[in-house]
Formats: structure tokens, sequence, C-alpha cells
């Protein structure tokens, strides 16, 4: 597994662990209504899950296992890779925060950076979905 | 195929046509609180047990010796994780339209059982993240 794979994989067991945390709580609180702030991690709890472990772990095993180049850099141009870890990731936290301080263009701002980290990911495996021995 | 990942797997198509069909009476308005079931069958009986399933097989070995690392741990995921996702389907929609206590309590384990399945996998997938 490469290294980028590596910090892909594992960022996504976390955000797993965190998720399920925060979701835990909120749907013990639906059985027990002990804990009413529980609902105010709901849109951190979708964004850790469906971001952060879904759509993470599958950008972490698709630059691990799509074909390679026969060439110096079997898997392209790894800059753009570590370029899409460090944006997507930042825009995970900067949408989850806003359960804790607020503003609103925080959310943008982090929907910006993922979007942002997603096209560099794209651009970066692009061309490594093609046919056998091409 | 390792038995533990075609139990996931087999288990994770159960789940989506179970979904989907949980979708046709949310669209029928039949039961009210059933959107939260409907979502969670989805992604986490569907996609996140299918992966489950898949990772368990495919990721490096953890070592020549377990190359799975703990096949125990593996196969209380599995249970944990389909206990509480069968507690939840019951328990949350009759919470929501007929609250009482045995309700309130069992979406509590239901809540814990999923947590635990989570924390599980995990836990036992750490040592498979890595480059050699």
């Amino acid at each position: 597994m490469p290294r980028q794979s590596v910090w892909f994989v594992r960022a996504s067991l976390l955000y797993l662990a965190l998720g399920f945390t925060f979701g835990g709580l909120m749907l013990a609180n639906k059985g027990l209504p002990v804990m009413p702030w529980a609902w105010s991690l709901l849109p951190a709890h979708m964004e850790f899950l469906l971001l952060g472990w879904l759509v993470q772990l599958a950008m972490g095993v698709a630059y691990w296992i799509l074909p390679r180049f026969s060439s110096a850099t079997p898997r392209g141009d790894e800059r753009l890779i570590w370029i899409a870890l460090i944006l997507f990731n930042l825009g995970i936290w900067l949408v989850a925060i806003v359960i804790f301080i607020g503003p609103g263009w925080l959310t943008v701002t982090g929907r910006a950076a993922e979007a942002l980290g997603v096209a560099s990911f794209t651009l970066g495996v692009w061309r490594r979905i093609k046919p056998s021995g091409a | 195929m390792p038995t533990l990942t075609r139990w996931f797997v087999k288990t994770s198509l159960a789940y989506f046509v179970l979904a989907l069909l949980v979708g046709i009476l949310l669209s029928l308005n039949a039961v009210g609180g059933l959107f939260p079931v409907y979502l969670h069958l989805l992604v986490f009986g569907w996609l996140t047990q299918l992966i489950f399933g898949v990772v368990f097989w495919m990721f490096p070995k953890y070592s020549r010796d377990r190359p799975h690392a703990s096949e125990r741990l593996g196969w209380a995921t599995y249970i944990l994780l389909n206990l509480g996702l069968i507690l939840r389907a019951f328990a949350e929609p009759l919470q929501t339209n007929h609250p009482a206590p045995v309700w309130g309590w069992l979406l509590a384990v239901s809540a814990v059982l999923q947590w635990l399945a989570g924390m599980a996998f995990v836990a036992n997938t750490w040592g498979r993240v890595k480059e050699r």
C-alpha cells in the first residue's frame, strides 16, 4: 500500500471512530433523553462518516489499486495526491467545527476545500483509468 | 474468500434489498419515523458492512501467522453490527411512534452495540494499514 493510501485509510478509520461515537451518543439520547446537546453533533456525524470515512477510504484504496504506469512515477504526480489529502481533510474539519464555533462561512470554506481536494485527486488519478497494457 | 467476508458480503446484500423495501414504505408514508432506519440500513447495513467484509479479506496481512489480525474481533464486529442494526430497525420507529421506556432502553443498547462494532473494526484493521 503506498504511503499516501496509508494516510488516507488511517484518517478514514479515525473518522469512522469519531463518527460512530457521535452517532452513538445521538441514538442513545434518542432512547434515553439525558443529553439534549447530542443533537448538535449531527452535522459533524454526517461529514465524518460520509466524507471522512466512506469517500476517503475509497480514495485511499483507489490510489493504491488503480492501474499503474510503467515509468519512474507509476502512480503519477504524487504532489496532487498530497494536496488532495490536506485540502480534503482541512475541509472536513472546517465543516465539522461549525458545531462548536458557528459562523456559516466556515461551512462554505470547508466545502470549497473538500471540492478542491477531490479535484486534485481526480487530476492525479485520471490517466490511471486506462485499459490493461496501455 | 474468507468465511467471515462471505458472511459480511451476503448480509450486506440482504440489507441492500431490505433498505430499498423500507424505502418503499417510506415513500408510501406507511409508518412514521422510518427515514433514519432507511438511511442506516443503507449506509451501515449495506455500504459499511460490504467494506468491512472486503477490507477483512483484501488489506495487507497483519502477520504471516495472523493474516487477518484477530478472527475473534472480526466475528465480534459482525455480530455487534448486525445485532445493533436489527434492534435499531425495530426500536427506533417504535420509540418515535409509541414512546415507552422499553423501546428507549433497547435503542440505547442498540447504540452501544453499533459503537462497539465500529471500535472493534478500527482496532482490528489499524495494524493492517501499512506500506509493506
